[in-house]
């Protein structure tokens, strides 16, 4: 089973995909998951405390947006983790404040500068488009260590 | 901080605890309604919290045991049962909709790819046969697609 990074992070057809077909799925809700369940803390809405910008300082220099280093605090660690990655590069649910949209841009470049096997794709928009996403994710899917063959 | 966050103790919401779970599960199928799914759910898994949404369900519990609830109800329509995890436990006050009023923070999200999702199923669908997978795989790519009569027959027979 590989760790495979989604972009966007909250994308439900990703997470489905990669976790249907064998995979963990490394997104939003996993590093949302690890901060509410940490006990001790009462950070509402998000549980980010003072050390979390320290972490994304790793990621994003200290004049970037307090945001972004906030968000990458998040996407980093699992981004280091991941095994592999999957972008929809037309994913308009990820539009948000200049802090998500520097946040993507990072996201996306770090994966790719990982050198980890990646595929980019974009969402689909008829049955043949369906049709090529899912068979195109589960041939990609199927290449990664412990992967289900096609 | 609340009292018990403060005195170091155990979370404040159930199900928040280390090895806890939670996942959406979104249904898109004109035969199970999230009703359905959330009776069916519970026969399977007593010990899981379930809460029935107007998209599906919201359960919450050990992993083993919403891993094992999410196999069993992915066989009732496969192609057309969505799961995804989430980092809040059901009813948090600072996701649940009743206390903030408005959407659920995420719900644009979701409703954005709940438009999509039946492309998805289609794809799904077309898995099990391989050879189909291939040949749209290799096909270029065209902007607009007319709506193709099999494609009309097979929509005005699912409804």
């Amino acid at each position: 089973m590989a760790k495979v990074f989604i972009y966007p992070g909250t994308s439900l057809i990703l997470s489905d995909l990669v976790s249907r077909f064998g995979h963990r799925p490394l997104g939003s809700a996993l590093a949302v998951r690890e901060r509410v369940q940490t006990p001790g803390l009462d950070s509402p809405p998000l549980q980010i405390t003072p050390e979390d910008p320290k972490k994304g300082l790793r990621y994003a220099a200290v004049e970037v947006p307090s945001g972004v280093r906030g968000r990458m605090s998040l996407y980093g660690p699992q981004i280091e983790e991941a095994d592999a990655g999957i972008i929809v590069r037309d994913a308009d649910l990820a539009f948000g404040c200049m802090g998500c949209a520097r946040t993507n841009e990072l996201v996306r470049f770090l994966l790719r500068r990982r050198e980890i096997p990646l595929l980019e794709l974009d969402y689909p928009h008829s049955d043949e488009e369906g049709i090529r996403f899912v068979a195109a994710i589960k041939e990609f899917l199927s290449g990664l260590p412990g992967g289900v063959p096609a | 901080m609340s009292e018990a966050a403060a005195a170091g103790s155990a979370p404040t919401h159930a199900g928040v605890g280390p090895g806890t779970v939670a996942k959406y599960v979104f249904v898109d199928s004109p035969e199970l309604t999230a009703a359905d799914l959330a009776l069916r759910a519970y026969e399977i898994a007593p010990a899981v919290q379930i809460k029935e949404t107007c998209f599906g369900l919201v359960i919450a519990g050990a992993e083993a045991e919403v891993d094992r609830l999410v196999a069993e109800i992915r066989k009732f329509d496969p192609d057309r049962i969505f799961v995804k995890d989430r980092g809040f436990p059901p009813g948090d006050e600072r996701r649940c909709r009743a206390n903030l009023g408005g959407a659920r923070p995420g719900f644009y999200g979701h409703e954005n790819e709940m438009r999509l999702v039946r492309y998805v199923s289609s794809g799904l669908r077309a898995l099990r046969d391989p050879k189909k997978a291939d040949l749209l795989r290799a096909k270029p790519k065209r902007e607009e697609e007319p709506l193709s009569p099999e494609r009309l027959s097979a929509i005005i027979e699912e409804s």
